[in-house]
């Protein structure tokens, strides 16, 4: 009787302090939001819209407007993601499915010690040997032979949109690699012999039985590396120009949200300056938010469509 | 044996404790916050100063200018520190008289990356201010042409490259750029950071050095010390009387000499475009920020005793760190100041 109740003490202690540890996620979140929205009161009492929609920055004048910043994140993150999502979705699909065993561990071994490198080693990298080969090789070799389509007009600079979307991606990779990985090996085995059985060759029975299962953890993954695109700071700041503008080249100079923070806030002297950047702060909250949501829809509507398999 | 070992052990340690106990209680903290580009020679004068007054340790954070105004105006430290002088707005928010003390004096060097021309470039002030704003867009323009007799320059596009985080350098150099140029004062103005209008921007001294060092045909400006610790090449350039100085910690110097005869009491002012022969012209104060009423008599005394000693002893530290010391004549002006703190 009383260890009875011992034990339902116990299983109320540990349920309340396991409740206050996720509530307190919630409330830190709560009270980062109303910070934020607080903090930047002044920008958003001055600015209204023109915020988002307008793009003169000028510090001096007391004149901000976010859009260039915004449209270089997504612009840079989408496009790292585009490029980083099958090269990710390939190398894991070779690690588990195809690969001899060993290979494969060699490979996952790899890929994880390439996520725990620091972002700033990846700036530095880039902007030692990555800008003045895409200066000196690849950005001419564009313009000469592609120079007619404007994505790839202008001058070789080496910092740009093109060396962000790069970095971004070789950093995103890793990522999404080993968590597709992970997805991917949790694929019944029965499930793939089953395929085998009824006929299907290697490439069909990855598509029938391996890609539908592992579609809600992939999408996940692809996720939480836009997540890391979209708010990586360093790298992006010491490869991308930080130039405010909107080109539709991508060898043009561009610049990004985080990196407009990390360049300006130390040194932001004036209320509405360190406001505006505090809304900057605000607006990549929001765009991640949407973001997320809007992947939770995407994977809810397939789910639906095609039924079972997926989680 | 073991026990007497383990006896002195424990009074040896006993001891240490105690004595780490006594140098705490009698030790005086005083914090400071503020610019980076002084933090160098900063650091040095407080682990000098702390071989010579042991009651007292500084500690200082490098967080920029803006943080330094921001974190004495709150009143969180014991003194801040700027490259950039304070509005009068912004002495009106802090709670007491704020005092500028100027401490050392830094020069802005502009840099470039020419094939062919590894050193010698002159420049005018006025067609650093035209590059910087697009208006001389190539190399042989006859404007650079006409004061490089002599060197050949290439037709391409200048390259022009500046500082993207907010800094104090960029403060100094657009505080030029608006004091030599009409069009640059009303188009642009000057801050840590601002508007653009042409070029790309590196992250840091080194985001900007780098930027330079790998395209060919580009300009930039860095500090003077981080010139001349990566032998970068540096323009002369033309001063307000009219000659062509490179920049040295003698002509930075200089510049501060030739304002003595307008220097205010508050010292804020900027030294760019100074009167004098050998004058460099991009050339700044940096200040340390205290307030004239020290809350606390103690750490204000230890305060006067350090400025006291760094005006006279710690100049002697500042060329060999590549910064420009006072010149006598603001010594002594500085001297009187540091008197009025109470």
């Amino acid at each position: 009787m009383v260890n009875s109740d011992k034990h339902r003490n116990g299983d109320a202690l540990f349920k309340g302090i396991a409740q206050f540890f996720a509530l307190s996620i919630i409330a830190i979140l709560l009270l980062m939001t109303y910070r934020m929205v607080a903090e930047s009161m002044p920008s958003i009492r001055a600015f209204g819209v023109s915020f988002i929609s307008g793009s003169n920055w000028d510090a001096v004048q007391g004149q901000f407007a976010a859009l260039p910043y915004l449209y270089g994140s997504v612009v840079s993150s989408l496009l790292a993601l585009l490029l980083a999502a099958p090269l990710s979705l390939g190398c894991a699909l070779f690690i588990t499915e195809l690969a001899p065993k060993r290979l494969g561990v060699a490979i996952a071994t790899l890929v994880e010690l390439l996520a725990a490198i620091p972002s700033v080693i990846y700036g530095l990298w880039g902007i030692m040997v990555m800008v003045p080969w895409l200066q000196s090789t690849v950005q001419p070799f564009l313009i000469e032979h592609f120079g007619f389509i404007p994505l790839f007009s202008g001058a070789p600079y080496g910092v740009s949109m093109l060396a962000a979307v790069f970095i971004l991606m070789i950093m995103i990779i890793p990522i999404i690699t080993s968590i597709t990985k992970e997805v991917l090996l949790a694929v019944p085995q029965s499930q793939k012999e089953a395929a085998l059985a009824l006929g299907a060759t290697r490439w069909e029975m990855i598509r029938i039985a391996v890609l539908p299962y592992g579609r809600s953890g992939m999408l996940g993954a692809v996720i939480l590396g836009l997540g890391r695109a979209i708010g990586e700071t360093m790298a992006v700041t010491m490869v991308i120009g930080n130039t405010p503008q909107i080109s539709l080249s991508l060898l043009a100079p561009a610049y990004t949200m985080p990196s407009v923070i990390a360049n300006e806030f130390a040194e932001a002297s004036s209320k509405l300056h360190s406001a505006a950047l505090m809304e900057i702060g605000l607006i990549l909250l929001v765009v991640t938010l949407i973001v997320n949501s809007l992947a939770r829809l995407l994977l809810w509507s397939v789910s639906r469509k095609l039924g079972g398999g997926a989680k | 044996m073991f026990s007497l070992v383990r006896k002195s052990l424990l009074a040896l340690l006993v001891a240490s404790a105690l004595g780490a106990a006594g140098q705490a209680s009698a030790e005086t903290l005083i914090n400071g916050a503020g610019a980076t580009f002084p933090y160098p020679i900063y650091s040095k004068w407080f682990s000098e100063y702390a071989k010579i007054d042991r009651s007292v340790k500084f500690n200082y954070q490098s967080i920029g200018s803006g943080g330094g105004i921001k974190q004495i105006t709150a009143g969180t430290v014991d003194f801040g520190a700027s490259d950039k002088f304070l509005t009068d707005a912004e002495l009106k928010a802090a709670p007491g008289k704020l005092l500028h003390i100027p401490t050392v004096m830094g020069a802005v060097v502009v840099t470039y990356n020419l094939p062919g021309v590894s050193g010698g470039l002159k420049l005018k002030s006025a067609d650093v201010a035209d590059i910087y704003l697009g208006k001389i867009t190539k190399w042989n323009d006859p404007r650079i042409a006409d004061d490089n007799p002599g060197v050949k320059l290439p037709n391409e596009a200048i390259v022009v490259v500046h500082r993207s985080d907010g800094s104090g350098t960029t403060s100094i150099f657009t505080d030029y750029l608006s004091s030599v140029s009409p069009e640059w004062s009303s188009k642009v103005g000057s801050g840590a950071s601002v508007k653009w209008p042409a070029g790309l921007g590196g992250k840091g001294n080194e985001g900007v050095a780098g930027q330079v060092k790998n395209t060919k045909n580009t300009i930039g400006y860095v500090e003077l010390a981080y010139a001349f610790e990566n032998k970068l090449p540096y323009a002369s350039l033309m001063n307000k009387s009219g000659k062509f100085v490179e920049p040295t910690i003698k002509s930075t110097s200089a510049a501060a000499a030739g304002a003595v005869k307008h220097m205010p009491a508050d010292y804020r002012i900027s030294l760019v475009n100074q009167p004098g022969a050998d004058a460099y012209p991009i050339v700044g104060f940096t200040w340390l920020l205290v307030y004239e009423h020290q809350k606390d008599a103690l750490k204000g005394k230890k305060l006067v005793e350090f400025l006291k000693w760094e005006l006279h002893n710690g100049q002697k530290m500042a060329p060999a760190m590549l910064y420009a010391p006072l010149p006598a004549n603001v010594v002594k002006m500085v001297d009187k100041t540091i008197a009025t703190i109470k």
